[in-house]
């Protein structure tokens, strides 16, 4: 008998993965409480992959400049909880200002961008995206507002009254560090996400996305306002984003616009392609592997080098973009869907084989 | 009562078979059986013009199409037909003229709003949601006819889940009603060519239109598709919708439609009853050439 087809599978199936998702940070922090901090910007990212998801892989938009958004959600949250203007909002209310404000972000790019299609989208929001770290380097003058590229530092952490996230504590005999408590916080918060995106997915709005990517101007003749489902896209991500940022503001207590340039767009891309844009397992997939194995790779091949040649070689960082480089040509050639393709885009990529 | 109304409540469908019947017709509930035919103009178009650079790809058309009507479409190739379809349907904006479609003018418009209103369209070469299931491609119809929102989908309130519900039922009621209930979860792009288009019709359907119009809906079928094309359009005729179609298929045209509108060259020839218009010296020098028409009305 198949003991995967028993009907409490699931749920010990479930029970196991809760029990190793509880344990792993305690794991993780035998092993240094760096690794801790990893796999929080993990959570991070896998939020922010799925915030682009809804605009990549639900609606067929490619965003270049996805990462704007996270900074402005960062940029939010430094300036209402630092001593930058003296603010210290409660993190949960910032947190959905941050996605508003974000939000707003997103249909300011996407209301003039929607008539674009493809490769055109792609350089605008390419574009906004930089307009946005531009202004973050640059709003210190005449007033100063984002402090320029020295950026904001002394950002409050997440709190409740006098519960900090970002102490130690010792619960029922457990030492809490402070990363290991922001890891439940925001596990808590990722699979709320996870939820939002699955339910948006299948819903009335998704089918709209859906139809938009597969044919646009069938989508129009059925009556779908493109624009407005394509804003609500934009606007969705965005929000996401800026929700991603604001928590990123708070774990990292220090952000400056070095932090939203180019290149995490394109890594947060790459999370949503590598996974397998469209099916939320595959992005969540995606995004960990990322997030981990260029870390994996910067504790073992430097002393793999010096122990092999008795000096470093290569650095760990080259060696890292040729591993990145290799694993995109591989992924191209082997499975152009993702690890974890969605039925839809698995047929669409099928069509184009035969 | 508007069948959207009637779905929200979820009210279970009748036990009497003809009921039934009428129930999962598209817009039975809309008009009342007298007023099926001859029930004053749906659709009025008045001197349109379309110009594509230099082209002239519509002159001065002007027509009406009445209640209950299958009204044809027909010309040679490049006679501006799409044009006209696309025009109607707001893909093209019309230069001057335009439509007034059930009291309404419809110029400038977009086309999701032009859906609204009620006319739903068909593609000559078909546009399905090609990776979708068949399922999938009816319920996207309904979007336009329901209202479910971000919010509504995520906190997955009862309203929403209802109306998921009766969108999932309703796409299944036409998909029987086209004769594909079998496909609904087979990929669009791998349904038979006849089912595609019958997919399509079913898709347009689930927009609730006042007009369905369609483009070649016979197009590269065989007599037999033919035929049962046939008699799915005069059962949603019977039903209370209007047609428009273009077709070059003449024995359909000929054989469904109640008038019929030639073009050529973007320009209005011909209008009237099959019989008459195929009798017409200027539809047959335009089908033909000008030399084989003489000879043609000549006994």
């Amino acid at each position: 008998m198949n003991i995967f087809a028993h009907p409490r599978a699931k749920w010990v199936g479930f029970a196991l993965i809760a029990i190793a998702l509880i344990g792993l940070p305690f794991a993780l922090a035998s092993a240094g409480t760096a690794w801790v901090r990893i796999a929080n910007l993990a959570i991070l990212f896998t939020f922010l992959s799925l915030g682009l998801n809804i605009v990549v892989g639900f609606a067929g938009l490619l965003d270049l400049g996805y990462i704007a958004f996270y900074g402005v959600g960062a940029y939010v949250y430094a300036l209402l909880a630092s001593p930058h203007f003296d603010l210290h909002l409660p993190f949960w209310v910032i947190l959905p200002i941050g996605a508003l404000v974000a939000c707003l972000f997103g249909v300011l790019l996407g209301a003039p961008t929607l008539k674009l299609r493809g490769d055109y989208l792609a350089i605008v929001t390419l574009g906004f995206g930089e307009i946005v770290r531009i202004f973050l380097n640059n709003l210190s003058q005449p007033i100063n507002i984002t402090n320029g590229p020295q950026g904001i530092s002394r950002i409050d952490p997440f709190s409740f009254g006098s519960f900090s996230f970002s102490q130690n504590e010792i619960i029922l005999g457990i030492d809490f560090s402070g990363p290991i408590k922001y890891y439940y916080i925001l596990l808590v918060i990722l699979l709320l996400a996870i939820v939002v995106n699955l339910r948006l997915q299948h819903s009335r709005i998704g089918r709209a996305w859906e139809a938009i990517r597969e044919d646009e101007t069938a989508a129009r003749a059925m009556g779908i306002d493109t624009t407005r489902i394509k804003l609500l896209a934009f606007a969705m991500g965005a929000s996401f984003g800026g929700v991603a940022g604001g928590m990123f503001a708070a774990i990292q207590g220090f952000i400056s616009p070095e932090s939203f340039v180019l290149v995490e767009s394109i890594m947060v891309l790459s999370m949503v392609v590598l996974g397998g844009m469209g099916n939320v397992w595959g992005v969540v997939l995606g995004a960990v592997l990322l997030s981990f194995v260029p870390e994996l790779l910067r504790y073992t091949v430097e002393p793999l080098q010096k122990s092999l040649f008795g000096r470093s070689i290569i650095e760990p960082e080259v060696i890292r973009m040729l591993l990145f480089g290799l694993a995109l040509v591989l992924m191209m050639l082997y499975r152009p869907a993702g690890l974890l393709p969605s039925a839809i885009r698995k047929r669409e990529l099928a069509k184009t084989d035969k | 009562m508007s069948d959207r109304q009637e779905q929200g409540a979820g009210a279970p469908p009748g036990p009497d078979a003809t009921e039934l019947d009428r129930r999962r017709t598209p817009t039975a509930q809309m008009q009342e059986p007298g007023q099926r035919i001859g029930g004053g103009a749906l659709l009025e178009c008045t001197e349109l013009d379309k110009r594509f650079g230099g082209v002239l790809a519509l002159a001065e058309v002007g027509f009406t199409i009445n209640r209950g009507e299958i009204y044809g479409l027909i010309g040679p190739n490049g006679a501006g037909k799409t044009t006209l379809f696309n025009t109607l349907t707001g893909i093209y904006p019309c230069d001057t003229g335009g439509f007034r479609f059930d009291g309404e003018p419809l110029a400038g418009l977009r086309p999701d709003q032009i859906a609204a209103r009620g006319i739903a369209r068909t593609f000559q070469n078909i546009r399905l949601f090609g990776n979708l299931s068949a399922l999938d491609n009816v319920m996207i119809g309904r979007h336009v006819r329901t209202r479910a929102g971000v919010f509504g989908a995520i906190l997955r309130t009862r309203a929403t889940l209802e109306e998921e519900a009766a969108i999932e039922k309703r796409a299944l009621e036409l998909l029987g009603y086209v004769g594909i209930a079998a496909r609904a979860n087979d990929v669009a792009r791998q349904l038979p060519y006849g089912d595609q288009r019958r997919l399509e019709i079913a898709r347009a359907l689930a927009t609730e239109p006042k007009m369905l119009a369609l483009d070649e809906p016979a197009a590269g079928m065989n007599a037999t598709e033919t035929l049962e094309l046939r008699k799915l359009l005069e059962r949603i005729r019977a039903d209370g919708t209007t047609i428009l179609l273009i077709e070059h298929d003449m024995k359909l045209v000929m054989g469904l439609c109640d008038r019929v509108l030639v073009l050529d060259y973007g320009r209005r020839i011909a209008e009237g009853p099959p019989r008459e218009v195929q009798r017409d010296p200027r539809v047959i020098e335009a089908y033909l050439g000008g030399a084989v028409a003489d000879g043609a009305v000549t006994p």
